[in-house]
């Protein structure tokens, strides 16, 4: 329900035109105003706080179209800090997620590269192991440098960082790997019907290229890990939770992060020239993968989190640690 | 999207087939010879005809078929289940793995009554061990080009030919053979037949042929003017390769193409609990972890499509493409792992282990269907052929 109506929005609002100009610097504020209007910020803040209540298997399907959109506002960000919040009242505006940020000696907070971090106005931020609430406006910013990205490095000094408003913060960096896992999922997604109907139309030795068995072969290697990258971002997002466990949401970032330049390269190569154009649609997406397969930590990261959990145990096989602990 | 991706969603096993997985673990803790991994790791490939009978004994062969036949008429969860613990445990299921998956199956689809009511209580006791006659020397990928040949004769059929690479002959009773009955290799798929042969008559000679683990796994099969009786066909005249695809889609559907690498991963996973690990190496087990976690979930999906009556033939060809891939990875990634510092002592069974696995991988990706064979497949699925 609450999908159908979303994918409007975003196939009205969220156009390719819509992305280009606001990574060239437009305001996002239609757009956003859109999905706010909607009342869409709030499917994750509870019944009591005017929200919808909903849980992870719920908004699943509503992240992964963000990613199949390639969304240029953090929505997925500001509605998981609902979730995050607990019912700690929400300010109004965009909110990014700084989980994997770090503290100089100094005592001020670096979120380096964090999505979004040129755009947003809050960033809900694990520090020293609290939930903070950081105003982006009291921070130095420095862009990312990195053409198209709508990320930034933000530094707040230590006498502007708030109270906690929870010990949760962990929670963050976990929450905000599993969005990103999920708009991986979608991204690609949206990278093969693209690429698959590119295959179909396009025309050399008097054929489709598609009739080619060494390019069929390709977009069947390239099927394989898009099915994988599905099936594993969803299993961050399980039915009853509101926020994802970290063991489910390491393997969604990893398997997910891991197939990011195979897919990638695939579409590109099968594309040619034309995709890697700016005029061509194919880089919004592509560009957004291989962004996402670094925010909150690439593959390395997570497998080491879940090696180190499964080598800790004194026993049991790698089947039965999926089976229970991965997917409790 | 691709209507054949949208088919992986995360599918839940239902409470009552993860029950049933408690009694599999308490059958195969009682009854799973002891073995060293190198042993385990040959799962599919280790013969063992009393395990198989004490498997039969407990109702677990012929596990699709009915039970007036004896067998144990499990659902599509419940053989997943009872596959993934044999496999991720090591069993050597190789005796009744072909009957209890294939020949059984295909002969309660397509054969006669009296073949029914003779092979099937047999394959469910564990008594008839099966093997499947397809590839010859000049037809593996490209099965139809087939030349052993059936030609009619006085109450029955006279058989002459040869098959190769064909797994365990040695060790069966019976072979299920595709060979030609009427027409010309150039007639492609028209004109095949399936026929049951024992492989105890006379005119048939069996060669087993040495592999490079030093195991002998597959066989040459030679039939020189073999009389088979008339109910030796399978099915009807003619119809032998969609019998075949059929009889091919029962293998590639299960959970089977993935663990055959997994003995391997815990004995590592053991080795480096007792002697301490680095961060890459915790890395490389947390890979190949969260991998196995996607593609378990991805055959779950494939299950969850066989448990509502469909036939998803494409699907699992893709689970098995990159489900293989992962089995040959382990032993790629761990050869280079486990000898990274080659001053470092390294048990002799893991070393024989990964040594083991990695000679025999690229049979991996043989077995039921190349890869080229399964990419096909999935472009056809995909709409591109």
């Amino acid at each position: 329900m609450f999908t159908e109506a979303i994918e409007s929005i975003l196939a009205d609002q969220c156009t390719p035109a819509a992305i280009r100009q606001i990574e060239n610097g437009g305001s996002p504020a239609s757009l956003w105003g859109a999905l706010a209007e909607s009342g869409f910020l709030e499917l994750m803040a509870s019944e009591e706080a005017g929200g919808a209540g909903l849980d992870l298997a719920a908004v699943f399907p509503i992240f992964v179209a963000f990613g199949r959109h390639a969304l240029p506002v953090p929505a997925a960000q500001t509605i998981a800090a609902r979730a995050l919040l607990r019912g700690v009242a929400v300010p109004e505006g965009m909110i990014t997620l700084a989980g994997h940020g770090r503290r100089t000696p100094d005592g001020d907070f670096i979120a380096a590269n964090l999505a979004f971090g040129g755009m947003a106005e809050f960033a809900l931020a694990d520090i020293d192991g609290h939930l903070v609430l950081l105003d982006t406006r009291l921070a130095e910013r420095t862009a990312s440098g990195v053409h198209g990205s709508l990320g930034a490095t933000l530094r707040w000094s230590r006498e502007v960082i708030g109270q906690p408003l929870g010990d949760n913060g962990a929670e963050v960096g976990v929450f905000s790997a599993a969005l990103h896992a999920a708009a991986i999922a979608g991204a690609m997604e949206r990278l093969f019907g693209m690429t698959l109907s590119y295959c179909n139309d396009r025309v050399q030795f008097g054929k489709p290229i598609g009739k080619f068995q060494s390019v069929q072969h390709q977009l069947s290697v390239m099927a394989e890990h898009v099915a994988c990258a599905g099936v594993a971002a969803e299993l961050a997002f399980a039915a009853g939770a509101r926020v994802p466990t970290r063991l489910a949401a390491a393997t969604a970032k990893s398997r997910t992060s891991m197939s990011v330049p195979i897919v990638a390269a695939t579409a590109h190569a099968l594309h040619g020239a034309i995709g890697v154009t700016e005029e061509f649609d194919l880089q919004l997406y592509s560009r957004r993968l291989h962004e996402w397969r670094m925010a909150d930590g690439s593959e390395p990261y997570w497998n080491r989190i879940v090696g180190e959990t499964l080598l800790s145990q004194p026993n049991g096989t790698v089947l039965r640690f999926a089976m229970e602990e991965i997917q409790a | 999207m691709s209507q054949l991706l949208e088919a992986f969603r995360l599918a839940q096993l239902p409470q009552a087939a993860e029950a049933f997985r408690a009694e599999v673990r308490e059958f195969l803790a009682s009854n799973l010879p002891a073995a060293a991994p190198s042993q385990r790791a040959r799962t599919w490939m280790g013969f063992d005809a009393d395990f198989s009978r004490r498997l039969a004994a407990r109702g677990w062969v012929g596990i699709t078929l009915p039970a007036q036949w004896g067998g144990a008429g499990l659902d599509a969860y419940r053989r997943f289940v009872l596959v993934e613990e044999m496999l991720a445990a090591g069993a050597p299921v190789a005796a009744h793995w072909i009957a209890d998956r294939q020949s059984g199956p295909l002969i309660a689809k397509f054969g006669s009554s009296t073949q029914k009511d003779f092979y099937l209580p047999r394959i469910c006791r564990g008594e008839a061990f099966f093997c499947i006659g397809m590839s010859e020397p000049n037809a593996g990928s490209d099965l139809a080009s087939v030349r052993t040949r059936a030609t009619r004769c006085e109450g029955g059929w006279r058989l002459s030919g040869r098959k190769i690479w064909t797994t365990n002959a040695h060790r069966s009773h019976y072979m299920i053979a595709l060979v030609r009955t009427s027409g010309t290799p150039e007639d492609r798929q028209n004109g095949l037949s399936q026929f049951i042969a024992d492989l105890k008559l006379p005119g048939i000679e069996v060669r087993p042929i040495v592999d490079l683990a030093g195991d002998a796994h597959f066989s040459e099969v030679t039939f020189d003017d073999v009389f088979l009786a008339e109910d030796t066909l399978v099915g009807e005249e003619g119809s032998g390769w969609k019998q075949v695809n059929a009889e091919l889609a029962f293998e590639r559907s299960g959970p089977e193409r993935l663990y055959s690498s997994v003995v391997l991963l815990d004995t590592w996973i053991a080795a480096l609990r007792s002697s301490g690990w680095s961060p890459g190496e915790a890395a490389l087990v947390g890979s190949f972890t969260t991998q196995l976690a996607t593609l378990r979930n991805l055959s779950v999906a494939v299950t969850a499509k066989l448990a509502r009556g469909e036939s998803p033939v494409v699907e699992a060809a893709l689970v098995k493409d990159i489900g293989t891939e992962f089995e040959q990875t382990i032993p790629a990634m761990l050869e280079a792992a486990i000898a990274a510092d080659p001053t470092r002592p390294v048990d002799p069974e893991l070393h024989r282990t990964v040594a083991y696995l990695s000679q025999i991988s690229p049979t991996f990706s043989l077995r039921g269907g190349t890869r080229e064979i399964l990419r096909g497949m999935i472009a056809r699925g995909l709409g591109l052929r």
